[in-house]
Formats: structure tokens, sequence, C-alpha cells
């Protein structure tokens, strides 16, 4: 049992909360696609698109009855497999005290190729190292991942470019292709729990039409890139492009913000906070999302390694789509666009790239 | 806690400026941890909350308010004089605070305007931070300061460590609290990207754009905004407005305010 249709999400998402899960899904919050928890398939943004352009985000009205209309939500999949803040450690009276900050079982439904492949980037970087981190382990085993293969990508998609989607082929416990005419979706399973999760809700086999209707949907998702980037030797060309004029030119548009870092999955960079308390008795260590475009953030025996926002944007961007092959063996970007679509001021990483090159 | 005797603790003194008390009834509002804060600290001096007024030095002096008369300017010295560590806590005393928009006019035809008898005010050209006249060892930025903030500073004071306080922009609390950006998303002008955090993105999280309470970032790039409020149709003057609130002669929200004047 491979591949199967459903006629409703509903089933599914109540054999995932009876088995335990927090069931987290897209919603409509604030105008626009948020990652929140969902009871049942009503929650989901029904006829929701969305438009997506450099520095710009606005829903619209999709295709009727379609729940999963839209491109990547600003959520990814970061918050769950690396949360904003965490305790690493508490000493209290001189004595150290574990602190296991737990593993919430979520079960993450609409995650989308390029949130796949950054987890997976993630993976590498937290757990595949020599030093894996435990926490970290622990949270990817309690997160059940569904994906949805897009079929309708955002004007700031690139995840062709990236060999990323926008079909999901790995890395998830089941796929959804939501099919119409009529209403159903094809689910693929890619692991053990996920058979077993499907195994217990209403399901018939897939037909060969079904199996068809589903890879149109991808294959149309995949010409529709809202951008795209040429990554031929980009290892060897970024790096080398040091003193490239175009670099002053996007650090006049920067704002050293952190949104695009922020926004990214596969941005993992953080800073270690120490606080104690009035009685000087409890002291904590916690760890939170910082970015490299801070000023702290290469601080150095009182100095700062990246002092300007040009220093910043260039590490930031060689990092993302070049020295992150020798660091980690692939690509840092997976061609979400988030980082297009979130900065305040629009900065488009593949219009800089094609200018730098 | 160990049983510290009464004098044995560090002495606080939370004196006023040119200022509005908002960022002292912060110290006051600390609730829970008020208490712990009493028991640490010989709040010694701090006419707020008590007429009862120990004599100095004082380990630690908080200050409000800026400087805007000449006897001010005096007292300041003063209280640098019998504080070993002074904090200065709000935008009034970290930058100047609202009342310096003096700066950007003539302060002796307000009084013209104002005062029956406008010989009687003694008042500055200008309204400055407290570090325009005499050291400071930490500014706390906001208006109001954050609660958290303050905290953090006294603990920090205590524990002889640097407070953790970052100078990064909005926009990291706004992530982590998980606000929608409001200025991608809505169109709604926002300071977010070149005002320093401390709030916990308290505006964006009620979907409104970020005034700037905080004043500049470490790296503020206030022209690159200034383009993107621009295209979201915000005009000159509505641009000048926007720096010039709590933090106007914060060099680059005043330069930014100007810029827009000079277009306008």
């Amino acid at each position: 049992m491979d591949v199967v249709v459903l006629e409703s999400l509903d089933p599914l998402i109540e054999e995932l909360r009876s088995a335990g899960y927090t069931v987290v899904g897209p919603t409509v919050q604030d105008r626009a696609v948020r990652m929140a928890e969902i009871s049942s398939a009503a929650d989901l943004p029904a006829g929701v698109g969305d438009v997506q352009d450099p520095g710009s985000y606005r829903l619209t009205s999709g295709a009727d009855g379609m729940l999963f209309g839209y491109a990547a939500s600003p959520d990814s999949a970061k918050r769950f497999t690396q949360p904003p803040r965490q305790t690493l450690v508490r000493m209290r009276d001189g004595a150290f005290e574990e602190v296991d900050e737990g593993a919430p079982r979520v079960a993450l439904l609409g995650v989308r190729a390029c949130d796949l492949a950054a987890i997976a980037v993630q993976d590498r970087v937290f757990a595949g190292s020599r030093h894996p981190d435990p926490a970290y382990r622990r949270r990817r085993e309690a997160l059940f991942l569904i994906a949805v293969n897009c079929a309708v990508p955002g004007g700031t998609c690139f995840c062709v470019s990236m060999g990323t989607g926008p079909k999901a082929t790995a890395g998830f416990d089941l796929a959804v292709t939501e099919l119409d005419a009529p209403h159903r979706f094809l689910v693929e399973t890619g692991s053990e729990r996920g058979g077993e999760i499907v195994a217990r809700v209403p399901h018939r086999r897939a037909a060969s039409e079904d199996v068809h209707a589903a890879d149109e949907v991808s294959r149309m998702a995949a010409v529709r890139m809202g951008r795209q980037v040429d990554t031929d030797g980009i290892q060897h060309w970024l790096p080398a492009a040091h003193d490239s004029p175009r670099w002053t030119d996007v650090a006049s548009r920067c704002l050293s913000c952190t949104n695009c870092t922020m926004v990214c999955p596969t941005c993992f960079c953080s800073t270690v906070e120490d606080v104690t308390d009035l009685t000087g008795q409890v002291t904590e260590r916690s760890e939170r999302w910082d970015s490299c475009f801070t000023l702290d953030f290469s601080e150095v025996s009182g100095t700062h390694a990246r002092g300007s926002g040009l220093a910043r944007y260039r590490q930031w961007l060689t990092h993302k789509f070049a020295t992150w092959y020798d660091q980690f063996g692939t690509s840092g970007c997976v061609g979400c666009g988030r980082c297009i679509t979130w900065c305040p001021t629009g900065i488009d990483v593949t219009e800089e790239l094609a200018c730098i090159r | 806690m160990t049983s510290t005797d009464r004098n044995d603790r560090p002495r606080l003194a939370v004196w006023k400026f040119a200022s509005c008390d908002g960022c002292q009834l912060t110290l006051l509002d600390c609730e829970d941890e008020l208490l712990p804060l009493a028991s640490t600290l010989d709040i010694a001096y701090f006419l707020e909350a008590s007429s009862a007024v120990g004599p100095g030095p004082y380990d630690l002096s908080l200050v409000e308010g800026s400087i805007t008369t000449p006897q001010d300017a005096e007292h300041i010295r003063h209280v640098r004089r019998v504080s070993r560590r002074l904090v200065t806590i709000g935008a009034c005393a970290t930058a100047g605070g609202i009342q310096a928009l003096r700066d950007f006019a003539d302060v002796r035809e307000f009084a013209s305007v104002v005062y029956a008898r406008p010989e009687y005010i003694a008042t500055l050209e200008r309204s400055t931070p407290i570090s325009a006249h005499v050291p400071v060892d930490f500014e706390l930025r906001g208006c109001p300061i954050d609660k958290r903030q303050l905290i953090e500073v006294i603990t920090a004071f205590l524990a002889g460590r640097r407070p953790v306080v970052p100078g990064h922009s909005v926009c990291v609390e706004c992530k982590i609290r998980g606000n929608i950006c409001v200025l991608v998303a809505h169109g709604t002008p926002c300071l977010g990207p070149v005002t320093q955090a401390g709030c916990g993105a308290l505006c964006p999280a009620f979907n409104r754009g970020c005034y700037g309470c905080f004043g500049p970032t470490e790296t503020p790039n206030t022209p690159a905004l200034n383009t993107k409020l621009r295209r979201l149709g915000v005009s000159d003057p509505d641009l000048v407005r926007v720096y010039r609130t709590f933090n106007a002669t914060e060099e680059p929200f005043r330069q930014a305010s100007e810029e827009a004047e000079g277009d306008a």
C-alpha cells in the first residue's frame, strides 16, 4: 500500500490526533498563511491563494475549495526543529540542573518539498556532525511530516533551480497531492509510521488516473517557478566575486534587519545568553535565534569582524550559496523564496546572484 | 538568599529630570520581582515610591529624564558624584526624549506663546541626554523602558556582568515571537527594521507598525527603509513625523527626518 486516495483529510487529522500528535497546519491569521494547531480540515485555508513578490505578500482568493492553493508560508518547519528560544542549562545554588525542554509530538501538515530539503540540511548541521545535538534529534523524531506537493508556486519560488522541488521525493512520513474534479488527495507513504497511520483511515488504492493527475500537478508547478538561479559553478565564482561592485549596491538596500535569516528554513545561527536572577542563586544559559546580520554576531574581543552591512550581506549570500558546500556538502539554499518575499526592501537573491555573476 | 545585613545591601537611588515618570513607574510595576528587588537592594532614594531619603553615596543610580534647565545641568553632576554606577533609563535620559523636539525649533518662541511672563522661564535651548553632561555606565532605551530589561540591567549590575540587552532590530523579536511582518504582509509602515529591540515587538504583535520607541538599532539603514516607506505611499511630511517622536535627536533618526524634510 504505497499510493492511496483519501476523499477527505479529516479522518487523517483525527487519526493523528488520537495517535497523540498535535496537528499543525496552514491557517489564515493576520492576513497570512500561518502554521498553527488545527483540529479538522475546516481549519485549513479553503479557496485561499497568495501573491508573493520581493518585499510583498498578499493573500488572494484562490481556486474554489482547494486547501493548499498557495506557496510557502512565512513559517517553515524551523520553529519546530530549532525553537527560537531554549534553555540549555540551569545552575541553582552552585549545582547544575539538567533542563529538558521536551520534544512535543507534532504532526506538521503542509510541509513543502523545499521545507523537506531544508530539514535535511538542518539534519546534516545538527545531527550529522561528530557532535550531534541530542535535543535536536529528539525533536526531529517527534515530528511527523506530511508534505503537500506544490500546485501553485509563488512569485519568489525557485526550488527547481536548487533541485529541491516542487515534488516531495524523500524525507516525509506522508506526501499529499491535492487533486480536483473530484476533490481528493493522493497520498504517498514515506515511512513505516506514515503507512500505519494511513492504514487506519478510510482510503482506496490510487488508480492510474489519480497518479497521472498528481504527476501533472507537479509538472505544471515546475514550469511555473517565479524565479531561477544558475547554480553552475557557483561554489567557485561566488567566493571569487569578493570584490564585486554589486556588494556596495546591495548593501545600500540592506537593512541588516535579519528578516531573511529569520525566515530562512536553513539558517541555523543562534547565540547563547547567560542570565542570573535577582538573588544571584539561579543562573540560566539559553540559546536563541541570532543572525549573521547583527553586529554582536561577529564580535570578537570587543571588535566586530564584519562591521559593515556590505561585509555581512556578502558573508550571508556567499555562505548560503557557495561555502555551505565546503562545510556541509550541499547548498544552504533550498529555493523557497522566503528571503525574497520577507525582505522589507525586497532584495532578491536571484537577481543579486545574476548581477554578481 | 544569604542572611545579608540590611546595611550590606547595595544602595539604589532613582532620580528624575525632565520626564513623565513612566520609566520610574516601570520599576514600581515590577510586581513579582519587586519584593526580591527590595530585599536585594537598599532602595535608599526613590521619591516616586517613598519620601524617606537615605543619604548617599549610592551604588547604583537609575536616572530618568533629560537635561532641560540650568539647574538640571548642575544637579546631574551631583548625582554623578554620589553614584558608583549610573544607568540612564528611558528615551528622555538616553536620547533627550519627546521634549527634544524643541531642538528643531526656537524654544524662546514657544515660551513667548505659552507663558504670560516668559522671562520667568529658565530653560535651555535644547533637551539633552544625560550622557551629554556626565559619564554614563549604561543606557537603557525605550519609551517607556521594558520591565524585563530593567530587571536584567539591575541583576547584571548585582552580578557584576554585562547586561543582555542586544542592539539588533525589532525584527528579531517579531520573528521569535511569531508575529507576521506587518510591513511585508499588510503594507503597514513600520520602523522595526531600524529600531532597537527591547519591547518584545509589542506593536507588531497587535498588527501595528513599530513607532521606534527604543531608538535606532546598532546599524540602522534609514535611507533604505525610507525608500520602502515612500513606495508604500508615506509622504515626506509624514516621514518627518515618523522619526520625530521619542528619539528624534538620535543621530540616525535626526538624519532620516532631515533628509525627508529636505525633500518635503
